[in-house]
């Protein structure tokens, strides 16, 4: 099984490449939603990119108040 | 509208604001593209019913009809919330909910018209198909979903139960534990998890949905429309008592003050994430 770090890497390549943001430019505790310019709706497309990539279901609730690459990469984590 | 004339309909698109179609070949496309998102408020309910009645007369030369919407974030994220508090705060709660209760009854009718045409419907769905959006989709008789498509019915969260026919049309296509997992929590499910429990027929590439969508219509010319129209009134009977029901328990919960409370939050919120349940 993967990693966390190794999720968190391919979360941050996943969100650079989709909403077309230099990978250089994101950290692991970036505020997604300033880094990415990203509003609510933008925000779901994140959520299922990721249900997508790592064949998880992630329910919204758990995601509220997460705002972090990092934090974001545990929730998908423990879904792996 | 040239009415009585298949070839101008075929030939001339009846584009209003917020929504357009056309009929080509025995297809009738219906064009959501009313910003941001689709929302159906009091103008997104007229240009639906004059569509409904413009189905009428076109469905006897179709076979199909193709639900989609032009615009980025998706199908269409629901009820507008933000013109229904609006009008609430605009009057006291007898006429609001009064308002309420004739919106209801009048996107009932529009999506009661659609569910039974006798010609097979097809939703192309991407990105929030939320709340009313989700419940236009379902009274599609197929739902193609492009695999960015999430579904969601986020009601609970202004104390309040999906009004346009959601539950009940749900719980005709899906089992009783579906219906009360995305009711009771809110949460909203990708098409892949859509697929996988029954609602979702196609899952295809980011944009393609209305390629399918065209694809499936273009096989649906292929059978005799009696038949297909003898065999989905069979088979796909309008929950009638259920829908009545809806209306009635969305009313009732409407007059409290704990929907004001949501609706306001929910209008005035800086939260990222307001569409979030």
């Amino acid at each position: 099984m993967q990693t966390t770090d190794q999720t968190l890497e391919e979360i941050l390549t996943l969100a650079a490449a989709h909403f077309k943001v230099p990978r250089q430019k994101l950290a692991p505790d970036d505020d997604f939603f300033k880094t990415l310019g990203i509003d609510s709706l933008q925000t779901l497309d994140l959520l299922t990119k990721l249900e997508n990539h790592f064949h998880v279901e992630l329910p919204d609730y758990e995601l509220q108040g997460v705002s972090d690459f990092r934090t974001l990469a545990e929730k998908v984590q423990a879904r792996l | 509208m040239h009415e009585g004339n298949s070839t101008s309909i075929a030939s001339c698109p009846q584009i209003s604001e917020g929504l357009s179609w056309t009929l080509h070949e025995g297809v009738i496309e219906l064009a959501l593209h009313r910003a941001p998102c689709n929302e159906i408020g009091t103008a997104s309910l007229e240009e639906l019913e004059k569509f409904a009645v413009a189905l009428e007369s076109m469905q006897a030369e179709a076979h199909a009809l193709i639900i989609y919407s032009e615009m980025k974030p998706g199908f269409c994220a629901g009820a507008d919330l933000r013109e229904l508090y609006r009008r609430s705060q605009d009057m006291e709660m007898a006429a609001a909910a009064s308002g309420v209760r004739d919106f209801l009854e009048r996107i009932h009718c529009v999506l009661n018209l659609i569910d039974a045409a006798p010609l097979t419907t097809i939703a192309a769905v991407h990105g929030v198909t939320f709340g009313g959006g989700f419940e236009l989709a379902l009274a599609c008789d197929l739902m193609i979903a492009d695999k960015m498509a999430r579904f969601c019915f986020p009601e609970l969260r202004l104390g309040l139960i999906p009004g346009f026919g959601g539950i009940p049309r749900l719980k005709r296509d899906l089992g009783n534990a579906v219906v009360r997992d995305l009711l009771l929590t809110g949460r909203s499910m990708n098409a892949t998890k859509a697929q996988q429990i029954g609602l979702v027929s196609q899952v295809v590439g980011e944009g393609e949905a209305l390629r399918a969508a065209r694809a499936t219509a273009a096989q649906l010319r292929k059978f005799d429309r009696a038949t297909a129209a003898a065999a989905k009134k069979f088979i796909k009977p309008i929950p009638q008592g259920e829908l009545r029901q809806e209306i009635d328990i969305f009313c009732e919960l409407f007059a409290r003050p704990a929907v004001q409370a949501g609706l306001r939050k929910f209008v005035e919120s800086r939260d990222a994430q307001p569409y979030l349940p």
